[in-house]
């Protein structure tokens, strides 16, 4: 990604000027649900209403987060930060950016009735110092404010007045307004037409305030539901980048001439859970062997990773022992050691542990949420099996691996995890490692509690300083680490597809930021 | 005549009422309707109140009633695998599946007559013996298997013709077609060719048969006592007679196109009809799997009692003798 | 004293077989012999395959992933255990076509016989029963032939995927397709022992087994049924080349034999993903296998048919 944007900003300097007309032709697997940015919880949608409308910090193509339309912000007590705005900026209509937008666009969002109250948990009020500077008044100390707001856009206040838009609307159960087929925002793009579920077209915005990477003149969005038809629209240069881009079709697009796959790790780690509770869902022994930490990490030590890179995913994911990837705020290198593949060393443990030959337990996995998700628990399973154990593989649609999940029906179980909008490890412990309680512990395996992890959990939900929220959430994942609560695999590979003229970064949250995307002849 | 007409539609309404039957009970026994409408979290009143509402408090055949009502306008609910309106689905799928069989049936008949005629005019031929051999094999080739050659062929090694997905497909209206882009009519080309190959050795060996048939007929050596030139009595006399049960059967047999339309849908990742049929089978959608199978048979349906009519009216014994029983 | 009396000897059954019309043909026909010489050693390869396999499929511990992707041992790259190369998953092809090859014929047979016993009972009650019997009888076969018989076949096997628990979809899918295919598959036989039943019921013979008291069932067992069996004897083994061709269309298209215990077909569909990679042993050679099973069957379907057909005698 890195790479890619190096050769993009180098390409920049060299076409300085770049005035010629550049249409991207884009097609993904559905359309947006409209264009109202706080209509609808939806990472799809949310990331195309970032080329109209922007929020006070973004994310950048390594998701760092930095400045957009505030350039700075500071907390003057721990329930108020104060921001200050970006000055000169105008909406695609004209109109002035300003505190008052920020305000108005802020509480809509987290007003009783919006689908993304939940997305900025703890605001109470916007107060307006001057045109330039906004007070947000929280509940209580909020350290990840900054990613929060990276998912809520500003609107302008006259122009949603003047269309009666104020109030928010849920796209998800269908209402729609003004804001659904018309934007007016600040971002490097304006809306030239919109006809849902058939095609999308924006234009450049030449007032923007920032310096654009890109060199496009045009963005022509197409839905096209079906896997093949999009990939014959590619091969066929009909489209100029597809996301995403199945897997199966990976070779057929490589071999093609003048189109290539775009695949790197993401941010989506998978991982196994395992059952601790008193007995397994589908075992053949008394009791749950699982429960000793020798049997988990003789399960740890009898699968070999690598191989399953290689053969399984084609040497695109990157194997891992972290339940977080590198990108988000919490990695260290420390958590990325694995157990070796040793085989051996897995039996003397099972012997040890006091099964020799082994026990029977479900090994349950979706085969429609993620990348290669059967074949990897085929090649699981076989190397289990060749460690003495009797896995019996379950592979099933999504939805109903898990509601067992859910239910914790399952034994060892596998579960992918992005950590997004915050891409922070907090969402790991909050969600995966705590006990269950409150709006803690969803995905905890069955009988996993650590009490010094809740502890610590609970402490970073609410420290404001970076520095010891970081050494807290370390010190919490290294412990759960060692507990082997879930067992790590990899991060899986994102998969794009675009024709050899088209440059485009793909960041680890697998969203396409087409502000960076430059078409070359 | 009319009489005859009458009957008939009355015999195709039995079907479709027989086959609402069955997609009726499936929507009713197979699965729980109630559970892919409320959210899992739903309490007992909530539930309730959806079963009133969807009519599960009536007795059967009001329900019954009901279904082929709402059935008849197209409406099979939501697809449990999407939960997208069903007749919206099939909708958007129609068009590529229909395209595909026109196709394949068009040349099935542009090569299947002529070959058959070919064959029936020189049997011992070393041609006629060889499509012999070749439709035997075509009988006994899997059809997926065939579909998987021809990619091979002519997509992986000699890289001419595109092996999935429809190319660039243009909206005319509602209907999407593939026939005006270059794209479109070459990924056209591959499907259609598997598609129509057992359809296309069915009709050469019935031409065949029949005409062979028809050539030793009283009529024709009549015909050529009297000195009529061979061209005209192959191609006038022996090919009218000889075409009225090809067409018959290739009507009826266009039923079969779109079962195997299922298959080829799904070698070449067609988004048709039958692409979507596997997916509802494969998950066990029901409302998609009731709807593919009402649709079906209607089209069925109307061939079978077209092609019923067609015959009536093209043999000229059946306007004397009346009525005939149904295929 | 010696024995004087004619010593009759009828000849054996087996010589009586040996030199009957149907023998004498098969002896001519290159055909006939060509395609039994294939299908005896398609059956044997089957039925001994568990001694013949070097690796059991089934069992996933005898799966290295190392092994993955290994073509055929005759070419680079290639390792003699594994001699017609290996799938993603690492299984021995060779293997798994034996396997796969036992379980297209299992599912094959019994759907015929399943097809055959409902087709025959259902023939047999229409054309000695008569009236309403038999016309019900006859409408239902009307409307299922109307229909093609994969679909009836998919829609048989969806509404049993609709019914079962999806745990218990793998450990059924044999059963199931056998259902699909068998209810398909039993007008032809309905309608032939229909027809002759209706012929035979006339008979004399018939007449004077009802006078003597011998129950309906008993005529239709011991009278009917021998008469007819020889037409259900063609049927069935030009059904069988349909059978193993519908079970191998069924799970190519993902609704028959599961990946862990794949059927030919299903050795098809997995192959057929890969195809683009380059990895083609995955997808030929269990085609090849298919394609010989169901066209010596289709051949020796067709001979029998002449052979049996006393209007070609």
């Amino acid at each position: 990604m890195l790479r890619h944007l190096m050769m993009t900003a180098a390409a920049a300097t060299l076409f300085a000027t770049g005035a010629s007309a550049e249409t991207l032709r884009f097609a993904t697997a559905r359309d947006v649900y409209g264009l109202d940015p706080h209509a609808v919880t939806d990472s799809f949608t949310n990331i195309f209403t970032h080329h109209l409308y922007e929020p006070l910090v973004r994310y950048d193509a390594d998701l760092k987060i930095e400045p957009a339309l505030a350039t700075s912000w500071e907390v003057i007590e721990p329930t108020r930060v104060r921001f200050t705005l970006r000055e000169g900026v105008t909406f695609h209509g004209g109109e002035a950016f300003g505190a008052d937008d920020v305000q108005v666009s802020l509480m809509r969002a987290v007003d009783p009735k919006s689908p993304l109250r939940g997305n900025l948990p703890g605001l109470k009020a916007v107060e307006i110092v001057d045109d330039l500077t906004v007070d947000l008044i929280l509940e209580g100390p909020t350290p990840l404010l900054n990613n929060y707001l990276t998912n809520i856009f500003i609107l302008d206040k006259g122009w949603l007045e003047a269309n009666n838009a104020v109030a928010p609307i849920d796209a998800s159960q269908g209402e729609e307004g003004y804001t659904t087929n018309n934007a007016n925002g600040t971002g490097p793009f304006k809306l030239e037409s919109r006809r849902p579920d058939a095609l999308n077209v924006l234009v450049a915005n030449d007032a923007w305030w920032d310096t654009p990477v890109h060199n496009l003149t045009r963005i022509e969005h197409t839905p096209i539901g079906s896997d093949a038809t999009r990939v014959a629209a590619l091969l066929s240069g009909e489209i100029d980048l597809i996301e995403p881009a199945p897997l199966q079709d990976a070779n057929r697009i490589e071999a093609a001439d003048g189109v290539r796959m775009l695949q790197n790790p993401g941010l989506r780690s998978i991982m196994m859970g395992i059952n601790m509770g008193d007995s397994l869902v589908d075992g053949n022994v008394d009791g749950n062997p699982l429960k000793d930490i020798r049997v988990r990490q003789a399960l740890y030590h009898a699968i070999n990773m690598d191989l399953i890179r290689d053969r399984i995913m084609r040497g695109k994911s990157r194997v891992t022992g972290s339940l977080i990837a590198p990108e988000v705020n919490g990695y260290t290198e420390a958590m990325d050691a694995r157990l070796p593949y040793d085989p051996e060393r897995a039996k003397a443990l099972l012997a040890e542990a006091g099964y020799p030959n082994g026990f029977a337990f479900n090994l349950n996995c979706p085969n429609d949420r993620y990348v290669n998700d059967e074949g990897i628990c085929q090649a699981m399973a076989a190397m289990l099996a060749q460690a003495g154990l009797e896995p019996r593989l379950v592979t099933e649609p999504r939805q109903m691996h898990f509601q067992k999940v859910d239910n914790r029906q399952v034994d060892v179980f596998m579960l992918g995890w992005a950590t997004l909008p915050m891409l922070d490890g907090f969402s790991v412990l909050s969600a995966m490692l705590a006990t269950p309680g409150g709006e803690y512990g969803t995905f905890t395996p069955a009988g996993y509690s650590n009490p010094r992890v809740d502890e610590l959990t609970k402490a970073v939900a609410t420290e404001v300083d970076p520095e010891k929220r970081n050494a807290m959430m370390i010190e919490a994942l290294m412990l759960a680490k060692d507990d082997i609560a879930w067992l790590p695999l990899h991060q899986q590979p994102l998969s794009w597809a675009a024709r050899d003229t088209v440059e485009v970064p793909q960041a680890a949250d697998d969203l396409v930021r087409l502000w960076y995307a430059r078409v070359t002849k | 005549m009319l009489g005859f007409l009458i009957r008939r539609i009355i015999q195709s309404v039995f079907v479709m009422l027989a086959v609402a039957l069955i997609a009726f009970m499936m929507f009713r026994f197979m699965g729980d309707p109630v559970n892919s409408m409320v959210a899992e979290t739903a309490t007992t009143e909530e539930r309730d109140a959806v079963r009133e509402r969807l009519g599960l408090d009536q007795p059967l055949y009001v329900q019954y009633g009901r279904f082929v009502a709402r059935a008849a306008t197209g409406d099979f609910g939501l697809s449990w695998r999407n939960a997208r309106p069903v007749s919206t689905l099939l909708a958007e799928r129609f068009p590529a599946t229909a395209e595909l069989v026109l196709v394949a049936a068009g040349l099935s008949l542009v090569l299947g007559i002529p070959l058959g005629i070919l064959t029936a005019l020189r049997p011992h031929s070393f041609s006629t013996q060889a499509l012999q051999l070749m439709s035997l094999v075509g009988i006994s080739l899997p059809t997926f298997v065939t579909g998987i050659l021809l990619i091979l062929v002519f997509s992986v090694w000699l890289g001419w013709l595109p092996s999935f997905g429809r190319g660039t497909v243009v909206d005319v209206g509602w209907w999407s077609t593939g026939f005006l882009t270059l794209s479109g009519l070459k990924a056209l080309i591959l499907p259609s060719v598997m598609l129509c190959l057992f359809q296309l050795t069915l009709i050469m060996r019935l031409v065949r048969a029949e005409m062979m048939e028809v050539l030793r007929t009283d009529y024709i050596k009549f015909a050529k006592a009297r000195g009529l030139t061979n061209r005209s009595i192959h191609f006038h006399h022996a090919l009218k007679n000889t075409l009225i049960p090809v067409i018959t059967i290739f009507g009826l047999q266009l039923g079969g196109l779109i079962a195997f339309a299922i298959i080829t849908e799904t070698v070449f990742q067609w988004p048709g009809m039958g692409a979507l049929f596997i997916q509802a089978v494969s998950f066990g959608d029901v409302p998609v799997m009731a709807a593919y199978l009402v649709l079906v048979s209607l089209i069925f349906v109307i061939i079978n009692t077209t092609v019923d009519l067609l015959y009536a009216v093209l043999d000229p014994r059946l306007r004397v003798e009346g009525a005939r029983a149904a295929h | 004293m010696t024995d004087t009396t004619q010593i009759k000897t009828t000849p054996s059954a087996l010589t009586r077989l040996w030199n009957s019309d149907v023998a004498w043909n098969f002896r001519r026909s290159w055909t006939a012999r060509i395609s039994s010489v294939l299908i005896l050693i398609l059956f044997a390869a089957a039925l001994f395959a568990p001694l013949l396999a070097t690796q059991n499929p089934y069992d996933i511990s005898q799966l290295f992933l190392l092994d993955s992707e290994l073509p055929p041992a005759w070419i680079e790259g290639g390792d003699p255990r594994y001699f017609l190369g290996t799938d993603e998953q690492a299984r021995d092809l060779y293997s798994s076509i034996l396997y796969g090859l036992r379980l297209s014929l299992i599912v094959g047979f019994a759907s015929v016989a399943l097809a055959a016993v409902v087709g025959i009972s259902l023939g047999l009650l229409g054309g000695f029963v008569g009236g309403m019997v038999d016309g019900a009888i006859m409408r239902v076969a009307d409307i299922l032939l109307s229909f093609p018989a994969i679909l009836v076949a998919l829609l048989v096997n969806g509404i049993a995927r609709g019914v079962l628990p999806p745990e218990r979809h793998a450990d059924a899918a044999i059963w199931v397709l056998i259902l699909a295919i068998g209810l398909t598959n039993w007008v032809q036989y309905a309608r032939t022992v229909r027809g002759s039943t209706m012929v035979e019921r006339q008979k004399e013979y018939v007449q004077a087994a009802r006078i003597n008291g011998v129950s309906g069932m008993g005529i239709m067992l011991h009278h009917i049924l021998p008469n007819v069996l020889g037409p259900v004897l063609v049927i069935a083994t030009i059904n069988l080349g349909m059978a193993v061709l519908t079970e191998a269309t069924l799970s190519f298209l993902g609704v028959g034999m599961p990946a862990t215990q794949p059927s030919l077909g299903t050795l098809i569909r997995i192959g057929n993903e890969y195809l683009f990679s380059g990895i083609w042993w995955v997808v030929i050679f269990p085609s090849v296998v298919l394609v010989a099973l169901v066209l010596a069957v289709n051949l020796l379907g067709d001979w029998l048919r002449d052979a049996l057909n006393p209007k070609l005698r």
